[in-house]
């Protein structure tokens, strides 16, 4: 099949495939979903993404959301959203309710990568855990040194990370360049470091238990409305 | 100073207030304090320069950070400002005599870490003239009970910023209630998750949407329970 392009992991992307089928992500986890498309062989699923910084505010999340959907609203047949509540208190599912479009179960990326019951687990043996995933650690200076305007600002340093104690690095990929940054990461905010490979966590089983309740699989990738794209 | 800064001496009272909520907003702490001390040169007392210049800057601060316009950096900035301007007026505002509006126990429940609102709450409150018992993060049902013994304070405020922690504020009420000291305190609840069907589900007295809306409603709950005990 042909493979999915990243884009730009911070605007916008769309997968290769017809338009049967869409997954919604968080630019945050574009290449984990690609990922998961590409292993299963999925062409006539579509992957569009909002900006991976949408993480850093959440408020903004669920009228992005409502946004998209109602941009393509009557160009899928399905439409599955790559979303945790990511922050949102709710305000996300009350989108999706409107939508009638279901969501990745659980509160965060962190979450759904190192499964919800472990993600607890592991908040509560320490509530001040900062969690990076591969992409915050590929992309830590600029959505939280600058982001967070650390670089002009370092005396916020201390009211932003001052209650944290340890950086978790949840890791999708076997990456000993992202290891370093993650780990570099921690240092820079002064906390302890732990890595926890993780995968796609429950990522994958959970996108391919909606793909596979669609009975699209076997569809053939010249038949599923790619003139709707 | 630069020949393109403006010179804030040269400003009216009301130019000055302005600039200084300007000021407030982009996060300018050196000229918050030049602002505060030309105030106070000019004869203002130090709760008209606490309420006028920086409260009111810090609730437009607040409101727009609600409304997302304005992020976590910018309004940390703003309250570092606030606080550096608060350093100037407290030893004033001490001498003065001032009475105090109330006194509050606030803090985040347990299993939360995140402080930023709650901490611009406090300010808020200690800038209406409240007096603020911080209890800081991270707060089991106990520190809030044993708090409140030792304090006696008009008004309990919990914070929570996770979908996760946010439950816990009812385990406090429902344990007030079992104590039978509930009704002897207003109880404000608030964070990001919240919601008014959410503070009325836990209990609570007020949910508050952000830290204006929070000085505001300790204010009006803590008058009406005055008015309400006088006339009993």
């Amino acid at each position: 099949m042909q493979q999915p392009q990243l884009l730009d992991e911070e605007a916008a992307f769309e997968a290769a495939g017809s338009a049967d089928v869409l997954i919604l992500a968080c630019g945050a986890i574009a290449r984990e979903v690609l990922a998961v498309v590409a292993l299963n062989g999925w062409q006539h699923v579509t992957v569009r993404c909002l900006p991976g910084k949408l993480h850093q505010t959440p408020q903004l999340i669920a009228d992005a959301v409502d946004a998209k959907l109602q941009e393509l609203k009557g160009s899928y047949e399905r439409v599955f959203v790559a979303y945790a509540d990511c922050g949102t208190a709710g305000a996300l599912d009350r989108v999706l309710e409107h939508h009638g479009v279901e969501r990745l179960a659980g509160a965060h990326c962190y979450g759904f990568f190192a499964g919800n019951e472990a993600f607890e687990k592991m908040h509560d043996e320490e509530p001040g855990t900062y969690y990076l995933t591969d992409f915050l650690a590929r992309h830590f200076d600029a959505l939280v040194i600058r982001g967070m305007k650390l670089d002009r600002h370092p005396e916020l340093m201390t009211d932003i990370f001052g209650n944290y104690r340890r950086l978790v690095y949840l890791s999708q990929r076997d990456s000993p360049e992202l290891l370093e940054r993650a780990r570099e990461a921690a240092a820079t905010l002064g906390l302890a470091f732990e890595h926890r490979p993780t995968g796609y966590g429950e990522l994958q089983p959970a996108l391919e238990r909606f793909v596979s309740r669609l009975d699209l699989t076997t569809a053939s990738p010249t038949s599923t409305g790619a003139d709707r794209t | 100073m630069s020949d393109d800064q403006l010179d804030l001496s040269a400003l009216t009272d009301d130019e000055l207030v302005a600039q200084m909520h300007d000021d407030l907003y982009d996060g300018l702490a050196d000229e918050i304090v030049i602002g505060t001390n030309l105030l106070l040169e000019r004869g203002w007392g130090p709760e008209k320069v606490l309420s006028d210049a920086l409260v009111e800057g810090m609730r437009i601060v607040g409101v727009d950070f609600r409304d997302g316009i304005l992020f976590v950096p910018e309004v940390l900035l703003a309250a570092n400002s606030m606080k550096a301007g608060m350093a100037i007026l407290r030893p004033l505002l001490a001498e003065t005599g001032a009475q105090r509006i109330g006194k509050i126990v606030i803090g985040t429940v347990k299993g939360d870490i995140h402080d930023i609102g709650k901490n611009l709450v406090a300010m808020m409150l200690e800038g209406a003239g409240f007096e603020v018992i911080d209890l800081g993060i991270n707060n089991p049902v106990e520190s809030y009970l044993a708090a409140l013994e030792e304090h006696q304070p008009d008004i309990l405020g919990m914070s929570a910023l996770l979908t996760t922690t946010m439950p816990y504020m009812k385990v406090v009420i429902d344990t007030m209630v079992e104590k039978g000291i509930r009704d002897d305190y207003i109880v404000l609840v608030g964070g990001a998750p919240l919601n008014e069907e959410f503070g009325k589900a836990v209990g609570a007295d007020a949910y508050c949407r952000d830290a204006a809306v929070a000085s505001e409603t300790a204010q009006a709950l803590v008058l009406a329970r005055r008015a309400a005990a006088a006339a009993s």
